[in-house]
């Protein structure tokens, strides 16, 4: 939501894209390629216009949205000295590195599957600088040092120079504030270009809407050739339809670590796209004893909170909690079926291991203008398709929703599960929102 | 600002959303309130002029607009802006409201604008003073007198909720959701609301959690206060502050949802794009537990939320801070209603004696009432008594079109007609379907043409050039005989009428500048009655203090026209029965005025 992260190679397009309209200035080569193995490393070789992959020493590393990957020691840029990795060398090393698991300093762990490679660039230390930019607050902020790399997280504080750009500052203040505020260890000769490239880089940053976006480090060579050996970047995706053509078909890629969805979670995504309404879904545990299927995304935290609170209180943990998800925006009655099955589904999939009753959550706050009657006709239908599988796996059933149309909807729900011999309770507004879950769970 | 909105508030609600709409006309009515809420709409593709809604079992038309800015200029007391555009415009509707003035507060209802462009919309509307509710947002409401759209669900559901009266709780969350909610459990557990805010989910909202309980603390209805925070951001310390310095004294009741992101360390978004920790002080976990410290009533979980309100309210109670609030009358909006099929605007027959426009009609029918057919007119036609030279105008006009001979083509048509045996209507009719752009229409050209050229400044040499572009004729202009020196009387008269009675008569002073170039290139092109007419019409309705839209409006809905029907039809029926009377047999054209030239059909 909002803020997205994007692969390190596909800020570097952006970058080249826009480069004259924003760096006429500069020069920057943009050698980079993305691939999934060695083998596609290769093949890219031999096309016309990457003939430098076998020309030049390569650097390879994964772009993955996780940074510090010097530290976690997955950037190759030697094989005995640095600068003398080739392609060769490049193609056998993302063979392995995708050959296994890899877990990072942080415990993330999974597969690598996708790498960058560019070529080796020869600098000194004095080359290297920082520059970033993000929101904070209400306000842009310009961040700014003369080192770069790893070192300048440590010492943040002495080493980067803030620039506060409020919303409504003019360009004129804006470029002022910035030139005032270049980093004094910034030797002399160098800058004039510095300042000129961070107004650029901040306007670049602005005007193409990203959330975040950091160079660490940027390495000025000479005659204004500038190197982006790392960068990171998010875009704020709610400006998708305002930089479509910029953009261009940008991908949004899950973090390292996280499961890549499953199918069940892709479908409901799927259909969310496709609705005027909101369906929403993330498996927590699929062997989870209690399953959620709230209306509402301020309802659906509230649910999650107290599962988590009257869990931990009975015994339980955490672990109970299966899924986190809401439906709401007034969902058609196949909408919300199809989203009730999906749940019903995952449900009775596993026994607990406990030997417990499954417990299944259908709670929602007092609806604004959500018909609830119809979208409760959704979940009949799904009730009676599967009250066969919910009764093998014990399931208790506890309701609880207002809104238009309530007394109906609460009414033909408590008459489906009765006439399909289903365990259900259910509540109105005249109960608190979460007492449901209590009563589910004190048990 | 101590109240965000009274009973007098009114709105203007961008874009037609029908059922929204209802739902804040059927609250009206159940709060009794003199006005609706809603005084115009902004449907910038409906070509409507009025949206027809129920005011309890009544029907009221509320005006639609294309522009925010002609609804303003319509509304000005609407300060009020519902801005329930898609993200994709909703920016541009605030910017533009904000850019015209006199709004004190913007809701915006829409999810997902472009966060730049969100910042830079809160930022123009906090340095003009006006109050942003939203973006991504159910809305506000003031209980008693002002609702918007669906906050509060159904009228059923308010009605249970305490909605309908303000109560003495000042509620503040982020969620639409858990508003309806909180509110329920307010009233339940307390005495209702007395002014409630959902802020919006989006990471910036216009206004926020401190800038409504300021507010609030200062409205004397307000209490105490509730917050329903959720995790991130760092909203919920700015409160803390203001308990700290003394700029919020009434008791707070706090609770920030989303304790649950503490078991799950990345990757799933809890709640509203507003809603994720980027640092320990932003968690649920960490807000309440500050909030707690810093006096504020925070409940062990959200499932202890309505005994600590209960508690909270039953102390003051107690202490006699708060009373009884007595329960005010409703009116109850019928379960079933039915849509009107007609609107009628002019007159009404289900009194003591039918009424043109209020006016009876025995006090405009006889001669001992002064008043006259063109008064008539004026009150069916135009829904306004005009002053005596307009109405006398009216009957001049009326008059000097009433008849022009046997041999005009309308004329003729129903004296064909009566002689084939045809009743009176059916005769007239056919004379009347007659007239159009080349027979009496030059009324209608004339007003248009010579008013486009005015509005335009068009010195006439350009105008007779325009003219010519167009390829038409100058309607109004150009006579058979007639000529400056041989003029038309009925022109005279009129012109004589206008001069001496008409506060002025710019566009016929323009026309006769044109018409002084035209006779100077051929003498018969001189003003002929059908364009003095038309001018003078326009001459009237200006002095009359129409807009120029309005008039343009008469003449595209064809109303100078009607002026030339009314007065004819006069005529007409005078040689219907002309024929009548003189049993004239079955018409036949003779055939030896007829070219017949037909030639054998073409094989293809």
């Amino acid at each position: 939501m909002a803020q997205k992260a994007i692969r390190e190679y596909d800020g570097k397009t952006l970058f080249s894209k826009q480069w004259e309209n924003y760096f006429s200035g500069f020069h920057y080569g943009f050698k980079s390629v993305l691939v999934k193995s060695g083998a596609e490393l290769l093949a890219k070789a031999e096309e016309h216009g990457f003939e430098w992959l076998k020309q030049e020493p390569l650097v390879a590393k994964p772009d993955m949205l996780f940074g510090k990957r010097g530290k976690n020691d997955l950037v190759l840029f030697k094989t005995n000295k640095p600068g003398d990795v080739t392609l060769a060398d490049a193609a056998k090393w993302i063979d392995e590195k995708i050959s296994h698991t890899t877990t990072l300093l942080t415990g993330q762990h999974g597969t690598l599957s996708h790498f960058i490679v560019e070529p080796f660039t020869p600098h000194s230390q004095e080359q290297e600088y920082y520059i970033s930019a993000t929101c904070v607050g209400e306000d842009d902020v310009l961040y700014m040092s003369a080192e770069g790399g790893m070192e300048v997280e440590e010492g943040w504080d002495e080493k980067v120079n803030e620039v506060v750009v409020p919303i409504d500052m003019s360009d004129v203040d804006m470029e002022h504030a910035i030139k005032a505020n270049i980093p004094a260890d910034i030797p002399a000769e160098n800058r004039v270009v510095f300042e000129s490239f961070a107004i650029a880089f901040f306007k670049f940053y602005r005007d193409m809407n990203f959330a975040y976006l950091e160079i660490n480090p940027i390495v000025m060579l000479d005659n204004n050739e500038m190197a982006i050996l790392d960068l990171v970047a998010r875009l704020d995706d709610t400006a998708g339809f305002l930089m479509k053509d910029v953009w261009g078909d940008i991908e949004y890629p899950t973090a390292f670590g996280m499961e890549d969805q499953s199918p069940e979670e892709k479908a409901i995504a799927d259909a969310d796209s496709k609705s005027g309404a909101s369906l929403k879904l993330t498996i927590l545990n699929p062997m989870g004893r209690v399953w959620t299927m709230v209306a509402g995304g301020g309802a659906s935290v509230v649910y999650a909170d107290t599962i988590a609170d009257f869990a931990e209180a009975n015994g339980g943990s955490i672990a109970d909690l299966a899924n986190y998800g809401e439906y709401s925006g007034g969902p058609t009655t196949s909408e919300t079926k199809f989203y009730a099955d999906t749940i019903i589904d995952l449900m009775t999939r596993h026994k607990d291991p406990k030997g417990l009753d499954k417990i299944m959550i259908i709670g929602g706050a007092i609806a604004n203008f959500t018909d609830v009657a119809k979208t409760f006709t959704g979940i009949i239908q799904s009730f009676e398709e599967n009250a066969e599988k919910m009764k093998e796996h014990n399931t208790k059933i506890y309701v609880r929703r207002g809104g238009p149309n309530y007394e109906k909807g609460l009414k033909d729900i408590k008459e489906a599960a009765d006439r399909l011999g289903l365990c259900i309770e259910v509540y109105g507004p005249e109960t608190h929102v979460t007492d449901i879950v209590r009563m589910a769970l004190e048990k | 600002m101590e109240k965000l909105y009274t009973k007098d508030t009114q709105a203007i609600f961008w874009n037609n959303n029908k059922t929204a709409i209802q739902r804040m006309l059927d609250y009206d009515y159940t709060i009794q309130r003199k006005t609706p809420s809603v005084a115009a709409i902004v449907a910038p593709t409906s070509g409507n002029k009025f949206e027809k809604f129920f005011y309890g079992p009544d029907e009221v038309m509320i005006p639609l607009y294309k522009t925010t800015t002609a609804a303003k200029k319509e509304h000005a007391n609407a300060e009020v802006l519902l801005n329930f555009a898609s993200f994709r415009t909703a920016y541009d509707v605030t910017m533009e409201a904000i850019e015209l003035g006199g709004f004190s507060s913007i809701m915006v209802t829409a999810e997902g604008i472009p966060e730049r462009l969100a910042r830079k919309m809160n930022n123009t509307a906090r340095n003009a003073g006006v109050t942003v509710i939203g973006p991504a947002t159910v809305g506000a409401i003031a209980p008693g007198a002002f609702k918007i759209a669906n906050i509060g669900g159904t009228i059923e559901n308010i009605v249970n909720s305490k909605l309908h009266r303000a109560g003495s709780c000042g509620l503040v969350t982020r969620s639409g959701g858990l508003f309806n909610e909180l509110s329920n459990i307010i009233a339940i557990n307390a005495d209702g609301i007395a002014e409630g805010v959902a802020i919006g989910g989006d990471r910036f909202v216009g206004s926020v959690f401190i800038d409504n309980m300021l507010r609030m603390e200062k409205n004397p209805e307000v209490k105490y206060m509730v917050l329903l925070g959720e995790v991130g951001g760092t909203e919920e310390y700015k409160i803390i502050e203001a308990i700290k310095d003394g700029r919020i004294t009434k008791p707070v009741i706090a609770w920030c949802i989303g304790t649950i992101a503490k078991h799950f360390s990345t990757g799933v978004q809890f709640g509203h794009a507003g809603a994720s920790a980027n640092a320990d002080a932003e968690t649920a976990a960490a807000k309440n537990k500050a909030m707690a410290e810093a006096g504020i009533y925070v409940p062990a979980s959200f499932n202890d939320l309505p005994a600590t309100i209960n508690k909270v309210y039953s102390d003051m109670l107690a202490k006699g801070i708060i009373s009884e609030i007595p329960e005010p009358k409703m009116s109850l909006v019928p379960k079933v209603r039915r849509s009107k099929q007609f609107i009628c605007t002019i007159s009404d027959d289900r009194g003591e004696e039918c009424t043109y426009a209020g006016f009876p009609i025995s006090s405009v029918a006889t001669p001992d009432t002064g008043k006259g057919i063109g008064d008539v007119i004026s009150l069916l036609w135009f829904k306004k008594q005009y002053p005596q030279w307009a109405t006398e105008f009216i009957e001049t006009v009326i008059k000097t079109v009433a008849d022009h001979g046997p041999a005009v083509s309308g004329a003729h048509n129903a004296k064909v007609t009566a002689r084939a045996g045809k009743s009176v209507v059916e005769s007239l009719v056919t004379g009347l379907l007659t007239i159009g752009p080349r027979f009496g229409g030059a009324i209608d050209g004339a007003a248009k043409y010579f008013k486009y050229a005015d509005d335009n400044d068009l010195d006439p040499k350009a105008f007779l050039k325009y003219m010519k572009g167009e390829g038409v004729p100058i309607p109004g202009i150009g006579h058979r005989i007639k000529s400056l020196k041989n003029p038309d009387l009925r022109v005279t008269g009129l012109m004589n009428y206008a001069a001496e009675h008409f506060p002025s008569t710019p566009l016929l002073d323009y026309a006769k500048s044109v018409e002084a170039l035209t006779t100077s290139k051929k003498e018969n092109l001189i003003l002929n009655v059908d364009g003095t007419i038309g001018i003078l019409m326009v001459d009237m309705w200006r002095a009359l203090g129409y807009s120029e839209s309005e008039i343009n409006e008469f003449i595209e809905s064809g109303t100078l026209n009607a002026f030339f029907i009314v007065g004819r039809s006069i005529g007409f029926i005078g040689h219907v029965l002309d024929e009548k009377r003189l049993a004239m047999p079955m018409y036949r054209h003779p055939m030896d005025d007829i070219l017949y030239d037909v030639q054998e059909a073409e094989k293809l």
